[in-house]
């Protein structure tokens, strides 16, 4: 193959920007949920 | 977990192996499976990701274009999370654009860059919308936020179809479009079939990203509820 390096670097990128930002928003969603089951939990405790 | 995120992180899971099992099957296609371009030779199989990325980054501003005009309208907040989605999945992929387009460049102009009118259209319309993003970040009260995005958002669209058009109305470096092109325009059928495929499997991967973002914003307004229940108990 022919600038095979060029080949790697422009799908290693396109991979890394797809699932770099696929993981960020997952991590994201993951600590918002947490979050809002804490929440929850101490508004429950707090109206027994 | 409760309610309607319930079995989230499991489903998170199986999302994140499917997209990557047909991500790589394009990667495949791309790769093993397309013809060599006889000009060009193997480097112009980055076009399978270059093009459709920018297509779908287009589709994305549209799509955030169209919603903050429908948030203007109707002061609809879910229209203002969809315009936030597609505007941050839109730079996404047009950073692919922008950082493969020269990595194939280089090899085939000699030249990284050139500040002619399709790069820098496509160059101005990430910095837009990297700036929307910059800004939602920047207003802390939700209803000023919504509104000055969606103004910002339309102001950014602008740009858009100078980017559509850079190439067909100008003498770019850039090659004239070999999708929706002149009459001597198209792609041999082998080629366009390694070429659709790629095209659909990076538009469902953008709307698994924006439906994902998106259920981010839905979080994160549940979030300020709670958080406003809580203190007021």
């Amino acid at each position: 193959m022919q600038n095979l390096n060029s080949l790697i670097a422009a799908y290693a990128a396109a991979w890394l920007i797809f699932f770099g930002y696929h993981y960020t928003v997952a991590r994201r969603l993951s600590q918002l949920r947490e979050e809002v089951e804490k929440l929850k939990q101490s508004i429950g405790k707090r109206s027994r | 977990m409760t309610g309607k995120y319930e079995g989230g992180a499991f489903m998170q899971a199986v999302r994140s192996f499917a997209l990557s099992a047909i991500v790589f099957s394009a990667a495949y296609a791309a790769l093993a499976i397309a013809p060599t371009e006889l000009k060009q030779g193997d480097i112009q199989r980055i076009f399978y990701f270059h093009v459709p990325s920018g297509m779908n980054a287009l589709l994305a501003f549209t799509v955030a274009c169209g919603a903050s005009i429908y948030f203007l309208i109707k002061r609809n907040v879910k229209a203002d999370w969809l315009a936030a989605s597609c505007m941050e999945v839109g730079v996404a992929f047009g950073s692919v654009v922008l950082i493969t387009g020269p990595i194939w460049g280089k090899p085939v102009w000699g030249v990284y860059w050139k500040w002619d009118a399709r790069l820098t259209s496509t160059f101005v319309l990430l910095v837009l919308g990297l700036c929307y993003l910059l800004l939602r970040g920047l207003i802390e009260d939700p209803e000023r936020r919504s509104v000055v995005s969606a103004v910002f958002c339309i102001f950014a669209f602008l740009d858009a179809p100078l980017v559509y058009f850079s190439n067909r109305i100008f003498r770019t470096l850039h090659p004239k479009p070999v999708i929706l092109g002149d009459s001597d325009s198209g792609l041999a059928p082998p080629i366009a079939r390694v070429f659709l495929y790629c095209f659909i499997v990076l538009a469902i991967l953008m709307i698994a990203l924006i439906w994902e973002r998106y259920r981010l914003e839905e979080l994160r307004h549940e979030v300020a509820e709670l958080r406003a229940e809580s203190d007021s108990a």
